[in-house]
């Protein structure tokens, strides 16, 4: 029950978090609140039960991801320009009621939240809960998971991490003036 | 920002505990929340937060960019490394059960060595990639 009344609250705070977001022309405001729909989306699955999502949307979404978006716009200006209609949007508002109203229908036949007899319950999950503990001998079942049956999966993650790295290098990451420059300086205090 | 006192004081005394909050997720993975990849982030934040109080230049002598690109490198290093291992220890690919002794040891330490290359990885290129774009700010 008490899980029902706090859902409903973090929904309609996210709610009126992504409507304030959409009608803010300031944008360092709207990173501000980037981040807290990140922490309110936290905070939500921290009530369904997924702490290691929760952490890493905590640490990824408001935390890092926020950091980096500062980093961005101090690179270009702070404002978006409001830019004045001119068409009457009724088709955009009738396609997006259109899409939401077959999403919430969509809803309908999911299974509801924990049931033991859905299929995402009833295909491997039951393997790692009785047999993750024995094989492995960790205690957290998602750590168990991702490193050890779940390696490979793992490894290909990394290594995405590590492309977007040499990614980000390559485009904007040349300052190699500098750097020589600052390596010359070395080797003439090493001389 | 690099004049405010309340600033420079308040994250003096919060980045240690960060960096040992961060060391406490990497290696208490297995039995609590968290694991290389929350670590990584949790710990390029420290040295974020250090960058954005003390400057970029600061931040830049604790961590060299090259030393970055080089772990960068060595996490996935360490990471596909360890399932080399495991295939000359006569089991598949990441398949930990025979790196030690007993099948529940081999384990614990696959997962060691495959989260703290997650963990190395993920810290040092979320670090390029904040360098990256604040360092394109400065003149």
């Amino acid at each position: 029950m008490i899980d029902v009344f706090i859902n409903v609250i973090l929904l309609a705070f996210l709610a009126i978090t992504a409507v304030a977001i959409v009608r803010m022309t300031n944008l360092f405001a709207i990173i501000m609140l980037f981040g807290i729909f990140s922490f309110l989306s936290a905070a939500m699955f921290i009530v369904m039960d997924a702490v290691d999502v929760a952490f890493t949307e905590a640490a990824v979404g408001a935390g890092i991801s926020t950091a980096l978006m500062l980093a961005t716009i101090a690179l270009t200006k702070d404002h978006d320009e409001k830019q004045s209609v001119s068409y009457r949007p009724w088709l955009p508002l009738v396609v997006v009621i259109a899409t939401g109203a077959a999403l919430v229908y969509g809803t309908l036949d999911i299974p509801t939240f924990g049931d033991p007899d859905a299929p995402t319950q009833t295909h491997v999950a039951p393997y790692y809960i009785e047999r993750s503990a024995p094989e492995t001998g960790v205690p957290n079942i998602v750590t168990a998971v991702l490193a050890s049956y779940r390696g490979f999966d793992t490894l290909g993650e990394v290594v995405v991490i590590f492309t977007a790295g040499i990614a980000v290098l390559l485009l904007i990451g040349g300052r190699r003036r500098k750097s020589t420059a600052v390596r010359d300086e070395r080797e003439e205090n090493d001389a | 920002m690099t004049h405010n006192l309340i600033l420079r004081v308040v994250s003096k005394s919060l980045i240690p505990l960060i960096i040992v909050f961060a060391l406490y997720v990497q290696f208490h993975g297995d039995f609590g929340p968290g694991g290389g990849f929350q670590a990584g982030v949790i710990l390029s934040a420290a040295i974020i937060l250090y960058a954005l109080v003390f400057g970029l230049d600061a931040a830049e002598q604790i961590i060299p960019s090259g030393i970055l690109r080089i772990l960068a490198g060595l996490g996935v290093l360490i990471y596909a490394g360890t399932g080399i291992v495991t295939l000359f220890s006569g089991g598949n690919y990441l398949d930990y059960s025979g790196l030690v002794g007993s099948q529940i040891a081999g384990q614990h330490l696959g997962i060691l060595l495959v989260e703290l290359g997650v963990g190395i990885t993920v810290f040092s290129v979320m670090l390029i990639i904040f360098f990256a774009f604040a360092g394109r700010g400065r003149p």
